[in-house]
């Protein structure tokens, strides 16, 4: 079962060395945009892993017979039709989180991480390695843009997913969940994710 | 008039693409090591956004609008860019090769820079007229440059600097970003009434 074995190299990578905010740094707009709230980081999360994993399963099949030169036109193409799925989706759905989320659903679109997944790996690769990667790198922003919410939220609201967690007496540091606050949180977590990288 | 000039100055200094946006930060990063590179980079996008807001402005109103397909905006919109950008390409590349020479591998990065996608759709989202719509890009693009050239300033200065191993390169940059983002709240209550 070699193939199961490089399907969990594939998924696991994303999530820890190759993770797309903390090691590779790219796609950085949503996780510091929206990042106030639990809630909306964890929606992001979700839509854009949504997206990767559907551009990834396209563009992975069409990968024989698409020609080279206009493949980028074809990527984007294929990336804004699933970006158009999800924004109308959450519309009807969670109108909320996609007030919250504004223009950072649409703009999916030019996020970094999803064309360089498709031109760096979807493009070359078989369907089944393909999934792994566009769910291992979903899940891996997922998790640090949830982190970073989590910090963020707490610190900057005094909150977790809207329940109180530091009591009464907390007077809350709104400047965290203002721009600075993102700006500072994403320096000293990219920080601590190469310090501690280093050493093991 | 008086409206053209607080949608300049809001979108320049308070309202920030960069520092209160957090849109375009992949070549705000990525560019901002050196000065000209900065320079070169802040006026591509400065063109670009200014002329993606007009063409995306006339996408919209003339075309999406009435056949009642405003929910293929980002499609669109995206297409269009893109075409536009390598049109413009083509035409330096032709026309002025020096000029080519500067902007030349910065140009196809801004397809997929989020402020010129950004700066579309926020226009259609704050319902501007052309000219608004217009002055919205071509500001977003002026306070892109401006971000950026502070950014470049500083961070030739730093490479003097001993920074901690693990805090090199992105995570002082953030940390540089947060504090100009700081400092740009300054300006806000400029227009308050």
């Amino acid at each position: 079962m070699a193939d199961l074995k490089r399907f969990k190299e594939e998924f696991v990578k994303g999530i820890g060395g190759e993770n797309p905010t903390f090691r590779l740094v790219i796609g950085m707009c949503p996780p510091l945009a929206i990042s106030t709230a639990v809630i909306n980081g964890f929606g992001m999360g979700l839509a854009a892993t949504f997206v990767l994993l559907g551009s990834n399963i396209m563009v992975s099949l069409i990968r024989n017979f698409t020609p080279s030169k206009v493949r980028l036109p074809i990527f984007i193409i294929i990336i804004s039709t699933f970006v158009t799925i999800t924004d109308l989706f959450t519309e009807a759905f969670t109108p909320d989180l996609h007030k919250a989320l504004g223009i950072f659903i649409p703009l999916i679109v030019v996020n970094c991480i999803i064309l360089a997944r498709a031109e760096a790996f979807a493009s070359k690769q078989p369907l089944l390695y393909s999934i792994a990667d566009g769910l291992g790198m979903g899940v891996g922003f997922t998790l640090a843009i949830t982190l970073i919410s989590t910090i963020r939220e707490m610190l900057g609201n005094g909150t977790f997913l809207g329940h109180a967690v530091f009591g009464a007496s907390y007077e809350p540091a709104i400047v965290m969940i203002l721009a600075p606050g993102a700006f500072l949180t994403m320096g000293l977590l990219i920080g601590l994710m190469n310090h501690l990288g280093r050493k093991k | 008039m008086e409206k053209l000039v607080i949608i300049f100055f809001s979108v320049v200094l308070i309202n920030n693409f960069v520092l209160a946006k957090f849109l375009g930060l992949c070549p705000f990063l990525g560019v901002s090591k050196e000065f000209k590179a900065s320079m070169s980079m802040g006026v591509a996008v400065t063109f670009v956004m200014t002329m993606a807001s007009i063409v995306t402005w006339f996408f919209y109103n003339f075309f999406l609008v009435p056949y009642k397909l405003e929910f293929l905006q980002t499609l669109v919109f995206i297409v269009v860019i893109a075409t536009f950008v390598q049109f413009v390409e083509m035409i330096i590349a032709k026309t002025s090769p020096p000029l080519q020479e500067a902007l030349g591998i910065y140009l196809p990065l801004i397809t997929t820079n989020c402020a010129v996608l950004g700066v579309s759709l926020l226009n259609v989202k704050e319902g501007y007229n052309l000219i608004e719509a217009t002055v919205n890009g071509f500001g977003g693009g002026i306070g892109f440059t401006m971000a950026m050239l502070l950014m470049a300033g500083i961070r030739e200065r730093l490479e003097l600097c001993e920074v901690p191993e693990c805090m090199k390169g992105f995570p002082i940059a953030f940390i540089i970003t947060s504090m100009l983002a700081f400092s740009f709240f300054g300006f806000q209550g400029f227009f308050a009434k």
